[in-house]
């Protein structure tokens, strides 16, 4: 098979041993069907041990090998040596603290997840004996789009909103709060309303749509936040004409 | 331990899963003459349509073994990656193809360069799931007090020698649940619960990680070894194994075994050392290598997922059992056997394609 040499540019920081981040080029041999992963993990087993990094899945599901590429953020187990120039460039995901090499802290992330209540709240408890829950396929098709997100997070690292202001909710949680308030087994909006529609929610995005062009299962956060902006402008003049309504 | 499930088909290279699903909405499998094989192997006759418990909704045991016989017969196909039958998803037209499975048409596009809508999609037996695990009763307790077990991780039993598919959901579910409500009663009941033995056994697992920082001969690399230890399970472990076979391995993982007391870290971070974690998990994946060869070299008959070619039979006279592999350190398991409870399914025949209605 094909073997090209690549140049691997790779942002290094150790916080036990160094000021700031550096970056270290690393000369791979790669095969023509390669991923950027497999080029980085040459490096782990063959090169440098000491390069730290996340993955898993190898097959974009998991969503944990997310990196700067050439300046993009990427799934690198998505994305192809072969579509790439002979220096690649690659840091850890833009707009998280770096913890350690390409490895970032997600914190804040899953905190803001947890915020948007994302599991069903249903209207009533159904015990076992009383059956299934059924959704018809037209239910299912409302949100099942928003179901495929893998919280790879290369929509915070895209998003411009979320770089100038972190205390904005960001693209796959609203989109996942989107997903549980589309679906017919669910009552919880009002409960979402007050992270969903604050002043960090949807009104921060400025629909730039980065987190969509990004997104490795096409999600379309940035439509799931135009459509819940819509939903909650309806909701406030609904509550305006009926302020007795129970959300 | 013995059981490890191959899923009939991966993506050569990389292992990609290509899942049930594609056969399941009609998929064929086809060697390199474009016959369907699988007729061959007591699972036809080969209906143009999928039929549960024949042809391609096979078990995923008889698949994987129906790959190994056409390879031996040589009527697999020659690529970089090693030898792969096909599957044929053609006939079910582009937007069946779109509808139903677009991540399938997505991974082999991406990943192989195959076009299933134009093409078929090359794929081989891939390493999928192991049968075998922790022992635990179905509170998910495990024979240490206070320590739970739950998942794949696992073996509460539910799988037996051949797992089916979707079975993770009940053992992550359902024992998982129990795991989590059994440990937290635990935790409620138990104020204090100092076992001494167990402090003992922390502290030298803490010198374990000590031991690899402190290393500085021998310079064996964890990467290297860990390809050593694939490559001979899967030659002397894998979908057929002999008495030969599996010593052979046997010998190998325990040269492997001597070997890494000489793995050197490179990597003396106290933060995110992925290489002393790669080099923990190579030590815990060394002692289940050795169970697993240890429980098939024992079990002289074969069932699901562990075939023997030198016992061919199900002997269920001597091996209705479940195999214990008890840690040994330093050297190969020692196992036991506990009789298997049959409750509502007696053990029968297994048989598949046009015998069954
Ligand atoms: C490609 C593929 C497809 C599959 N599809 C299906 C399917 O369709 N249906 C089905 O039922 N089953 C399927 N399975 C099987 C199923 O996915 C697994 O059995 C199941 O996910 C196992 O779950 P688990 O929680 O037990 O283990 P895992 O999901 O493996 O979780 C173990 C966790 O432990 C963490 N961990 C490991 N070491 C440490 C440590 N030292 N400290 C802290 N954390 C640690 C890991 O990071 C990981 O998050 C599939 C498997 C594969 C590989
Ligand atoms: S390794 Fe799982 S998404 Fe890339």
């Amino acid at each position: 098979m094909n073997e090209r040499h690549v140049d691997l540019e790779i942002l290094r920081y150790d916080p036990e041993t160094d000021e700031e981040p550096a970056f270290q080029t690393y000369r791979v041999p790669c095969q023509e069907d390669w991923v950027v992963l497999d080029a980085v993990n040459y490096v782990k087993d063959v090169l440098d041990r000491t390069l730290s990094y996340r993955w898993s899945c190898h097959m974009a599901v998991c969503g944990s090998c997310g990196m700067m590429i050439n300046g993009e953020p990427m799934l690198s187990c998505k994305a192809f040596v072969r579509d790439m120039p002979d220096r690649i460039r690659i840091e850890p995901l833009a707009n998280f603290p770096i913890e350690r090499d390409l490895v970032v802290v997600t914190d804040d992330f899953m905190d803001k997840l947890a915020s948007v209540k994302p599991y069903l709240i249903p209207r009533e408890e159904k015990a076992i004996e009383d059956g299934a829950h059924v959704q018809t396929p037209a239910q299912l098709k409302k949100f099942k789009q928003y179901t495929l997100c893998i919280n790879c997070t290369l929509c915070y690292a895209a998003c411009p909103q979320y770089a100038h202001d972190q205390n904005f909710t960001g693209p796959a949680a609203l989109a996942l709060a989107h997903r549980y308030n589309l679906d017919s087994q669910d009552v919880g909006r009002g409960a979402r309303e007050d992270v969903v529609a604050s002043n960090a929610g949807i009104w921060e995005c400025s629909f730039v749509g980065a987190c969509s062009d990004v997104c490795p299962h096409e999600v379309d956060p940035a439509g799931a936040i135009q459509q819940t902006k819509i939903a909650s402008t309806v909701d406030y003049f609904m509550g305006l004409l009926t302020p007795e309504r129970d959300r | 331990m013995e059981f490890v499930q191959y899923h009939p088909t991966g993506l050569p290279g990389t292992g990609i899963l290509i899942t049930e699903g594609s056969r399941g909405e009609g998929g064929i499998l086809v060697n390199k003459d474009g016959y369907r094989y699988l007729q061959d192997y007591g699972l036809g006759p080969p209906d143009p349509w999928p039929r549960n418990k024949a042809m391609e909704l096979g078990p995923r045991d008889r698949l994987s073994q129906a790959f190994w016989h056409e390879n031996q017969k040589g009527r697999t196909i020659d690529t970089p990656h090693g030898d792969v039958v096909h599957l044929d998803l053609r006939h079910l037209g582009e937007k069946r193809i779109d509808e139903c499975l677009p991540m399938i048409r997505d991974l082999a596009t991406s990943y192989v360069g195959v076009d299933p809508v134009h093409a078929p999609i090359p794929v081989r037996p891939v390493v999928h799931y192991t049968m075998g695990g922790i022992d635990t009763d179905i509170d998910a307790k495990t024979r240490i007090e206070g320590l739970f077990a739950a998942g794949e991780c696992a073996c509460v039993s539910i799988n037996g020698a051949n797992r089916l598919g979707s079975n993770s959901l009940t053992e992550l579910l359902v024992f998982g649940a129990r795991a989590g409500l059994g440990a937290a009663r635990l935790a409620e009941a138990e104020v204090s619960h100092a076992d001494e033995a167990a402090i003992r056994e922390q502290a030298a697992a803490g010198d374990r990680v000590g031991r690899l920082f402190r290393n500085t001969g021998g310079g064996e690399s964890v990467a290297g070894l860990r390809r050593e230890m694939n490559a001979t399970m899967e030659s002397g472990a894998g979908i057929y194994r002999t008495e030969e076979s599996l010593s052979r391995s046997c010998a190998v993982m325990n040269d492997i075994r001597r070997r890494y007391a000489d793995v050197v870290l490179e990597d003396k971070s106290n933060v995110y050392n992925t290489d002393l974690i790669q080099a923990l998990e190579l030590d815990a994946m060394i002692d289940i290598a050795g169970a697993v060869i240890v429980s098939a070299l024992a079990r002289r008959e074969s069932r699901g997922a562990h075939q023997r070619l030198d016992h061919e039979r199900r002997d269920d006279e001597a091996y209705l059992k479940h195999s214990l592999a008890h840690y040994v350190a330093g050297e190969d398991p020692t196992i036991d056997y506990r009789d298997v409870v049959i409750t509502r399914s007696e053990p029968g025949e297994r048989v598949y394609g046009g015998a069954h209605k």
